[in-house]
């Protein structure tokens, strides 16, 4: 096997990878630096973002407000010291991307301009017309073309990780144009591989999303955090899952029932008028507005429709400048994909699985349990986001957050001892032969098979509103297909060279086991709390018992074993989250 | 119409372990009105033949991955549907003027570590201002200035329809000097003369020949064509020394 020498490795080119990267590059140009992502930095799901990311930036806003937002929409699971070095850095690094070249929308006046966003008691979500994340994703890819310590190795396909004496000292990956395997040694790790939303059938994620990071952390010990809360967000299209962005709520637009009817003023998010106004009706957050939405499918309020139930999102009354200024991505996207035009007609929505909350566990540096080994961006669980993210933190937490872990991986690298080769070597070549192995059977399911079985087991019994024998059917049919797994697939492709069906394999490995703590995390948190809502008897917040993060530890081929650690609380004791209620009409600019 | 209907998918095979020459193979694909030509290469991997290789992920026409030749024409596989061909077969061939690394994936190394990092495609600003001192102004009209050039998603459609690219693969391509444009006209940049090498070669803006396909095929409207053909003028006009003469940012 090939091997190469560096200092630090960053998985995953997507937003936190990359701005990990330039942090090692800009803390030091001496160290060597491989980007290992398994597709062009680019296609990275980062691109898909659309609404905006959080910086507090007008007169009228403040730390203490976004972080009392961010604390609350989390359902106080948040790590309030974690949020308040998030809230603080936020800004300057919209302003690092900005100096950068990113395209920020402007006011007339030429400063950047912001927009509610869900949950936000104040506009301070920076956006780039509805291509945030594609416009941060590029203005990213394209400074670290600055770098040259910065080395790409475009679609290679992380694999596994080495870890010796206790301590992260290589990567293992797939070349996947050959199929041949790459040792990269290093002396620190950045894990930024992104959530694992696949794991649903219905969800807005890209085809990449399978939790690639998460998985082989967790199969070398790391616990994985906090898994139960998948966030739904409320207004994909259906069949596809396509996300249409919560900015259209920002900038004004309604979500209607079958009848017409805002319904959200039935789901304490009320009253509907004086119209917009933040953190009500169309701007609760997202887990909210999810569980109404299931409200009214049991009431039968919903719409019928080929692909599904749906309510519609309405932008009609926003006007056809507004649409096509602020929103021209949706308004592309509905049209393509839903055959509608938001300027003449509502938009049919439905909830889909959008974001992990949970992930690798990491403190304020990144620093995961095992050494080495940092994690930043949506794979990782640094403790902002606790049982419910708000839209436009996460875009936030990338850069904020993936700076930190660059700057932190940077400076172990410089003191870390050199690593043990001849052991290296002798790792990687044992998860190679593993790995090959995968594509000699003659017997087994298809990948697709245990694909979709898992999609149904998790939609049925781990969705948006839970009870404990829907959990436990569904930790079931996942200890089975876990088992049907492991008997081997058989693949069609036995060839080496860009063998996608190998990978899509090997991702299914891990997005079966991160399924499954999923399922036990869920089944095991005897409350509602955010994302979680049970409808059992557990159908409130029990702060007495489960203010508490779930740590799920792997144990081979059974159930996670679950452990439980306190979540932080600096200046915010838990208190009910109060949404919607009187207020003033806002002006929206 | 009762539904799903089936259609007949052609697709172009090529595995090099195995291949001596490139060679069609039909499947035939059940659809419905909102089923994507991804979805039906989808449905054969998953289904049909798991060797199948191509290349997608965000399948919203925002990733740039899966770029195909649809019938002829450089499409995105996700933004093409399969009832627009039907009752007619679809043919679907990697990207023209690519290698082939396999079936339906094009070796694209060529514009993603030489071409676009030549162009220097990033800010380069007068100077370096410090973040505390926040952002740059920059108004709606400066900012629609480069906009429509920022959108370009990388797609490498325009390539697999440019017919200079497929002539001289040394030509810098719609896409490149797209973006070169988009940073030469951010008002926030000055880094025009930095680039104007790349601009002004051969291989630059000289080597478009102003056919404007790439602007028709490109599915975010970023118009190549028409940012490379502004470029011919200020790159005459830098011939003569002009542009340092009279416009500090290079006439953007």
């Amino acid at each position: 096997m090939q091997s190469v020498q560096t200092d630090v490795v960053v998985v995953g080119g997507g937003g936190a990878g990359l701005r990990a990267a330039i942090a090692v590059a800009q803390s030091d140009p001496r160290l060597r630096i491989a980007l290992v992502s398994k597709v062009v930095p680019m296609r990275s799901h980062t691109v898909a973002a659309e609404g905006g990311s959080a910086g507090v930036i007008r007169t009228d806003d403040s730390f203490d407000s976004h972080f009392d937002d961010t604390v609350g929409g989390g359902d106080w699971l948040c790590d309030q010291d974690v949020v308040e070095y998030f809230v603080a850095h936020c800004t300057e690094e919209m302003t690092q991307l900005e100096h950068w070249g990113c395209p920020w929308s402007r006011k007339d006046d030429g400063h950047v301009n912001v927009r509610f966003f869900g949950g936000m008691k104040v506009q301070r979500t920076w956006f780039a017309a509805d291509k945030t994340g594609f416009h941060i994703l590029h203005t990213l890819f394209q400074t670290s073309l600055k770098h040259p310590s910065i080395k790409r190795y475009d679609e290679y396909f992380c694999a596994d990780l080495v870890v010796e004496d206790g301590r992260v000292q290589g990567v293992v990956a797939i070349d996947i144009a050959t199929g041949e395997f790459l040792l990269l040694e290093c002396k620190a790790a950045i894990i930024c591989t992104g959530g694992a939303g696949r794991v649903y059938g219905q969800n807005t994620n890209a085809g990449i999303v399978t939790g690639d990071g998460m998985g082989i952390a967790f199969r070398h010990g790391v616990p994985l955090r906090d898994m139960e809360f998948m966030q739904w967000h409320p207004t994909a299209l259906p069949g596809t899952g396509i996300l249409i962005t919560e900015g259209c709520r920002g900038d004004g637009a309604i979500l209607t029932n079958k009848d017409g009817y805002r319904y959200l003023q039935d789901y304490g998010l009320g009253p509907p008028d004086p119209w917009p106004r933040p953190k009500a009706m169309e701007l609760g957050p997202r887990d909210r507005l999810s569980q109404a939405f299931w409200h009214e499918e049991q009431k039968g309020r919903t719409v019928a429709t080929p692909l599904g139930q749906v309510v519609w999102l309405d932008l009609r009354h926003l006007g056809a400048a507004t649409i096509h200024e602020r929103l021209p991505l949706i308004t592309e996207v509905a049209k393509t994909f839903a055959g509608v035009d938001p300027v003449v007609a509502p938009i049919p929505v439905r909830p889909a699985v959008h974001y992990t909350m949970g992930g690798i566990p990491c403190n304020a540096h990144t620093e995961t349990p095992l050494k080495g080994l940092y994690a930043a961006g949506e794979c990782s669980s640094v403790g902002i986001h606790g049982a419910n993210r708000l839209g436009s933190n996460s875009l936030a937490e990338i850069v904020v957050f993936g700076k930190v872990a660059g700057e932190r991986a940077a400076q172990y690298a410089k003191a870390a001892p050199a690593g043990k080769s001849e052991a290296a070597r002798r790792q990687a070549d044992a998860v190679e032969a593993r790995l090959v192995a995968l594509l000699g059977r003659d017997k087994g399911e298809r990948v697709a098979t245990i694909r979709d079985e898992m999609h149904d087991a998790m939609e049925t019994g781990v969705g948006i509103f839970r009870k404990a024998e829907g959990m436990q059917a569904a930790c079931a049919r996942l200890a089975l297909l876990r088992d049907r797994y492991g008997r081997g697939l058989k693949l069609d492709d036995r060839n080496r060279a860009f063998n996608t069906e190998w990978l899509s394999a090997i991702e299914l490995g891990f997005t079966l086991e991160i399924a499954e703590v999923i399922a036990q995390s869920a089944l095991n948190r005897k409350e509602s709390r955010g994302a979680h809502t049970r409808l059992d008897e557990f159908k409130e917040r029990d702060d007495a018992n489960y203010l508490k993060h779930t740590l799920a530890y792997r144990t081979g081929d059974g159930p996670p074993r679950l452990e439980y650690a306190p979540v932080t609380i600096t200046k915010s004791p838990p208190k009910t989250r109060v949404y919607g209620g009187e207020g003033k009409k806002t002006v929206l600019i | 119409m009762a539904e799903p209907r089936t259609i007949e998918i052609e697709v172009l095979r090529y595995n090099p372990e195995k291949d001596a020459e490139p060679h069609f193979q039909t499947f035939k694909v059940p659809f419905t009105h909102d089923t994507s030509v991804l979805q039906g290469l989808q449905h054969i991997k998953d289904h049909l033949d798991g060797s199948l290789t191509f290349r997608w992920s965000c399948r919203m026409a925002i990733c740039g991955s899966c770029g195909k030749m649809v019938n002829g024409k450089p499409e995105l596989s996700c933004h093409t549907f399969l009832r627009d061909y039907y009752p007619g077969k679809v043919r679907i061939e990697p990207l023209n003027h690519f290698p082939v690394l396999r079936d339906l994936v094009i070796d694209q190394t060529d514009f993603f570590n030489q071409k676009l990092p030549a162009v220097k495609p990033y800010l380069l600003p007068k100077e370096d201002k410090p973040l505390s001192a926040g952002t740059h102004l920059q108004t709606p009209k400066e900012y629609h200035s480069y906009y429509q050039y920022s959108q370009c998603i990388n797609c490498l459609l325009c390539y697999a329809a440019c017919p200079q690219y497929g002539l001289n693969p040394k030509f810098t391509g719609p896409a490149a000097l797209a973006l070169l444009h988009r940073y030469n006209a951010d008002s926030r940049d000055r880094g025009w003369q930095e680039r104007a090498e790349v601009l002004n070669s051969e291989e630059g803006v000289w080597g478009c020949t102003l056919v404007g396909y790439c602007s028709e095929v490109c599915p975010k409207g970023v118009d190549p064509a028409h940012a490379i053909n502004q470029n011919k003028v200020k790159s005459t006009m830098d011939y003569f020394g002009v542009l340092k003469f009279l416009m500090p940012r290079g006439g953007s």
